[in-house]
């Protein structure tokens, strides 16, 4: 037996299972963002200069790609997980030697894929109608990483911990949407009153879209490398919970 | 001989409820052995913690040797479980599901032609670039015996494979089981149907109330009941000297437990003797039915 094997082929699977569903899990995302980016852009564009010499339309892009990134790496492990559990099938991924550290990775992998292929896709239509820098790309790509991983982690955890369906649209709405909303997709945090950009410090997300959109055009709210430190911690720590969750078997073995 | 499963002092409680009390079990390699019991008797529950998907509150269960606790990994790969549930992935066709299956347990692509063996066996090969959603029942289950055997393992746990399949299928399936079993794997089986334990099992474990309340081959336990079984249908009512016979009555339809075959000449005599005419008439031997109705009505 090959160990990496099993890891390879949950991955290919997982892999696999979006892109059977191409127009739901790809397509639909990148036409939300590209909604999105009309109206915001038609309406704002003339209004707001978030940074000198960074058009909004151009602002607007990068945190609409990160928003989309981390939507679909959350919902890539989350819903095949919760689907299987519903549906029974979990029970042929049990059965396996698969370890608990290779469910996590696959799951993880394929998630982190997902949510770069939208991002990438999203990107590929975008810079047909914008003309977008890349100042920093190795920031760019680190965030994206981390941000598709940061919500792969989270979705396995709200994948095992979930029992129905209402359980997961519950993650989605009420801790995913928010989060993603309030972290600076659509404005600059320093156009908050102090308190709330203090808040804003608190939320994740904010770092992955503010260090992403440095990723385009070298300026950001905060320091990248702070962020590329919250975002790494976060991932951290969701990794370990997702991992003892799958090594204790929690909700998943009786 | 080698040993498949060993169960030693096992016991699993949900809460207050003991669903397991201290099984002590060991099925050897090659034996083809059944797991009886009515609904609630712990059958699922002993399987589900053989296959990793629940764990005992106490004792050891090894499977081909392997612990399933401490060496899952070995444990697992010896193991194939086909569960009671048609559950199935809707994304993939038959036989990407089951070279998925294969290669969790880490088996490379030389192991297609296995995969495309059990295809055949089972009676899949039309529907093997099918989705699953788009199978009949029956070929659901045929598909979920195949993602059991799609890693190729020494033990086989059939949890109840034939309920609502129909008999052509069974009488393929069982076959095609027979022939692995011929070949050296170890087959356990759970089945409501008693005939197909007796005539494909070796050995039986009957479970009651989460214990094994019998634990023997399929031959000795037949033994448990002696003697034959009289089906009569009569013009009229059973002269009296013949009532301590009597088993069970329905109308004039009466069924008779004799120890001997030799009772049946002075049986017929006295029904002659009284005139009372035989409308039908039926001998049988005691099955595995009529003992598992017996130990479960006579064993707290």
């Amino acid at each position: 037996m090959m160990p990496y094997i099993g890891f390879w082929t949950l991955f290919k699977k997982e892999t696999l299972r979006f892109y059977r569903v191409v127009f739901q899990t790809i397509a639909a995302p990148v036409m939300t963002a590209l909604l999105y980016l009309l109206i915001f852009s038609h309406v704002l564009s003339s209004h707001v200069e978030v940074y000198p010499g960074v058009a909004y339309t151009q602002f607007l892009i990068p945190g609409l790609m990160m928003m989309s990134v981390i939507q679909n790496a959350f919902a890539n492990s989350s819903s095949s997980l919760i689907q299987s559990k519903v549906m029974g099938n979990i029970v042929f991924l049990l059965l396996t030697p698969l370890s608990y550290l290779e469910l996590f990775l696959a799951f993880l992998a394929a998630s982190i894929v997902r949510g770069l292929v939208v991002g990438l896709a999203i990107y590929l239509v975008a810079i047909i109608f914008v003309d977008l820098p890349l100042a920093a790309p190795w920031y760019l790509l680190a965030f994206a990483i981390l941000g598709s991983a940061l919500l792969g982690a989270f979705g396995i955890i709200a994948g095992i911990w979930a029992s129905r369906f209402d359980q997961m649209a519950a993650f989605q709405n009420f801790v995913i949407m928010p989060l993603s909303f309030l972290s600076g997709v659509f404005y600059s945090i320093h156009s908050l009153p102090p308190f709330w950009q203090q808040v804003s410090h608190l939320n994740p997300f904010f770092y992955l879209i503010d260090g992403f959109r440095y990723g385009f055009f070298g300026i950001g709210d905060a320091s990248p490398l702070l962020g590329l430190a919250v975002t790494g911690f976060s991932v951290l720590v969701l990794s370990i919970i997702a991992i003892q969750m799958l090594k204790s078997g929690y909700k998943l073995r009786g | 001989m080698s040993t498949a499963i060993h169960l030693s002092q096992v016991h699993k409680s949900f809460g207050q409820l003991q669903a397991l009390k201290n099984i002590n079990l060991t099925i050897e390699t090659g034996e083809f052995f059944a797991l009886l019991g009515p609904n609630g008797a712990g059958k699922s529950t002993l399987i589900n913690l053989l296959a990793g998907l629940l764990k005992p509150t106490s004792g050891s269960l090894k499977v081909m040797g392997y612990d399933v606790q401490t060496q899952y990994r070995e444990a697992r790969q010896s193991l194939g479980v086909v569960p009671q549930e048609l559950v199935f992935d809707p994304f993939f066709n038959v036989r990407e599901m089951l070279r998925f299956q294969a290669g969790y347990f880490g088996k490379r692509k030389d192991n297609d032609a296995w995969v495309d063996e059990i295809i055949e066996c089972l009676g899949l090969t039309e529907k093997a670039h099918t989705n699953m959603r788009q199978l009949s029942g029956g070929m659901k289950r045929r598909a979920l015996i195949a993602q059991a055997l799609a890693h190729k393992p020494p033990v086989i746990v059939l949890d109840e494979p034939t309920a609502g399949v129909d008999v052509e299928l069974r009488q393929s399936m069982w076959q095609f089981i027979q022939r692995l079993n011929g070949d050296g794997h170890t087959i356990i089986l759970t089945t409501h149907y008693l005939e197909e334990a007796e005539t494909l099992c070796n050995r039986v474990a009957m479970m009651k109330q989460g214990e094994i309340i019998a634990l023997d081959t399929t031959a000795n336990l037949l033994k448990r009941i002696p003697g034959k079984e009289l089906q009569l249908v009569l013009s009229q009512a059973i002269p009296e000297n013949l009532q301590p016979l009597v088993r069970s009555t329905n109308g004039f339809k009466y069924k008779l437990s004799l120890n001997e075959i030799t009772q049946i000449e002075p049986v017929l005599a006295t029904l002659k003797a009284a005139n009372i005419t035989i409308i039908d008439f039926q001998l049988k031997e005691a099955d595995l039915e009529d003992v598992f109705l017996q130990l479960m009505s006579h064993k707290a």
